[in-house]
């Protein structure tokens, strides 16, 4: 009796405890975020009149958005860019991490070195690369005997931020993979070698399937930030180039319509379309791995 | 003679390795390499055609030239007070907010946790445009708060944090408990000291995603002076938009700080964004 009393008389007490450790965190993510979202919900349905005020316009601005080619563009932009730099740069991640994975000298130079893009702010990165692409001057150009506007041609340059995108992100994705190969039993791969199987084969009958946890998560983690993507095609091209359209994806767009022209409920919008993307993506991606990636062992 | 056939395929494979490795390495270094060269030459040199791959004098006016344009100093000191507090705050409030979901038991648990989940599933910019507006409404546009500000709160630190106190067994806490610690001594003597190598990742986490956020101090701060090292950079990329051995200096200067903590602590950099990665 006197023993439950004190337990109850505890466990009023920590409860206590916990809402004091959760409240500034709830209170921040209510007024920071949960509160915003629902402003920014609102917004999509408003004009924006200057200076904080809005007014309803309804469906206004989607019915702006769905009939604006500059938006299409920009979506078809987004998706390409995900086309582009997912695929084949968790492919070059992964052989990276199997390259590392094995028994070789100087492992932690090299994922340091192609670990590095990654503490550099993507502005900084983005402007050595403007340079190497540069149509006149640029050494890629010079190496390659070409003229190829890298950043000025609207059929070459997104293939440029593409190239960029891989190059920065493949180092954070190879360390990701690697802790995924590392977890990979040994022995599988002794008894595998006693049947005489190639490396190659191995690495197809063991390695793939034994990683594909991993591999989904990072793909995941990928398309999200690749549907996002921002700071690089910013750096990269700028407002005044020409080929901006061509190159422009969803938050370009979201951040000229919300900041630089000021149309916030447009701006809006169109960060709300961008979630319904993601979500999209999401659920296709969930439906889709029970295709490839493995779980049983 | 089969022994032999096998371990010159071997042989094969690990050189090809290497090769492969060796040549990956040089494209991740070079644009660096590029960069540190070009910073040295003059406007002309970095012009020639053919290129000249070696400037002719190691020079300072480029870094000069970037200091003059752009308040470098003030950027250092922006760009390290907002990661300071955002730090500070991320691992505090995570902390706290990540012991409680973890260790104890609460009305509403599951609800409030479900708030942190859909931050978390959210994209940032989705509450850029009311943070702004509330930024801009308290008067605190172009300050340091206002880089800070949505910072304050890490749904992503909390969510990190409550899986690493979800290893530690609960035992611990009831035993400080009946040597007389309340939740919160438990929380402050016991609990948080056992956590360093979750909250070393959370911090450079932070820390590497503070540094190259661009799209809000580009929106919050348009004075040059309460730029950070990112926003303030792509403002450089307009003044000298064909200077590039100025851009370089500039690019340089904006990326050491960085690249020496990650030199100096690359193992922590390495393992912490790995234990945090998926996000």
């Amino acid at each position: 009796m006197k023993k439950n009393n004190k337990l109850s008389r505890t466990s009023r007490q920590e409860q206590l405890w916990a809402y004091i450790m959760v409240a500034p965190t709830i209170i921040g993510l209510i007024v920071l975020n949960l509160w915003p979202f629902v402003q920014t919900v609102y917004t999509s349905f408003c004009e924006h009149l200057g200076f904080g005020h809005y007014q309803f316009v309804g469906l206004e601005n989607y019915i702006k958005m769905f009939q604006n080619p500059e938006f299409w563009r920009a979506t078809w932009n987004t998706i390409l860019f995900c086309i582009l730099t997912v695929p084949v740069g968790l492919f070059l991640s992964l052989l990276v991490a199997v390259m590392l994975n094995a028994k070789i000298k100087f492992k932690g130079g090299f994922r340091t070195i192609f670990f590095l893009p990654m503490v550099c702010a993507p502005a900084a990165v983005t402007m050595v690369w403007r340079w190497i692409f540069n149509g006149e001057y640029g050494i890629l150009n010079q190496v390659l005997g070409t003229k190829i506007g890298w950043i000025t041609d609207p059929n070459v340059v997104m293939v440029s931020c593409a190239i960029v995108a891989i190059w920065s992100n493949i180092g954070y994705d190879a360390i990701l993979l690697l802790a995924g190969l590392q977890n990979i039993p040994k022995s599988l791969y002794e008894a595998n070698s006693i049947d005489g199987a190639g490396k190659v084969r191995q690495f197809f009958t063991i390695t793939l399937p034994m990683v594909s946890p991993t591999l989904f998560v990072v793909m995941i983690m990928r398309l999200m930030a690749s549907v996002k993507v921002y700071d690089l095609i910013y750096m990269m091209v700028e407002e005044t180039n020409p080929a901006v359209t061509n190159v422009q994806s969803l938050m370009y767009l979201f951040y000229r319509s919300s900041f630089v022209a000021g149309d916030r409920g447009y701006g809006s919008a169109i960060v709300i379309w961008t979630v319904l993307l993601i979500g999209m993506v999401t659920i296709i991606q969930f439906v889709g791995q029970k295709k490839w990636v493995n779980y049983d062992v | 003679m089969k022994k032999h056939t096998m371990g010159s395929s071997k042989t094969k494979l690990t050189v090809l390795t290497y090769a492969a490795l060796i040549a990956g390495a040089v494209i991740m270094i070079f644009p660096f390499v590029w960069m540190l060269l070009t910073s040295s030459k003059t406007v002309d040199e970095s012009m020639a055609i053919p290129p000249t791959i070696l400037p002719n004098q190691i020079m300072g006016d480029n870094f000069v030239d970037a200091v003059k344009s752009l308040p470098f100093l003030n950027l250092y000191i922006n760009t390290a007070l907002m990661i300071f507090f955002r730090v500070i705050c991320a691992v505090a409030f995570s902390s706290m907010a990540g012991y409680a979901f973890a260790q104890l038991e609460f009305k509403g648990k599951k609800l409030l946790f479900g708030i942190v989940l859909v931050q978390m599933s959210l994209p940032s910019q989705i509450f850029i445009i009311p943070q702004y507006q509330m930024v801009a409404k308290m008067g605190l546009a172009n300050t340091v708060f206002a880089l800070v500000f949505p910072g304050i709160v890490s749904a992503f630190g909390v969510f990190f944090l409550r899986q690493t106190y979800m290893g530690i067994p609960k035992e611990i806490g009831e035993a400080a408990y009946l040597d007389g610690c309340n939740q919160w001594q438990t929380f402050t003597k016991i609990m948080f000291p056992l956590t360093g190598t979750s909250v070393a990742a959370l911090t450079i986490f932070t820390a590497v995603f503070a540094f190259g956020d661009l799209m809000w101090p580009l929106v919050v701060n348009s004075d040059l002076n309460m730029m950070t090292l990112s926003s303030g950079l792509a403002t450089l990329r307009g003044q000298f938009s064909t200077n590039f051995p100025v851009l370089m200096a500039g690019s340089l200067l904006a990326m050491l700080p960085m690249v020496v903590l990650y030199l100096i602590f690359q193992k922590q950099f390495i393992e912490g964004i790995a234990t945090t990665g998926g996000k």
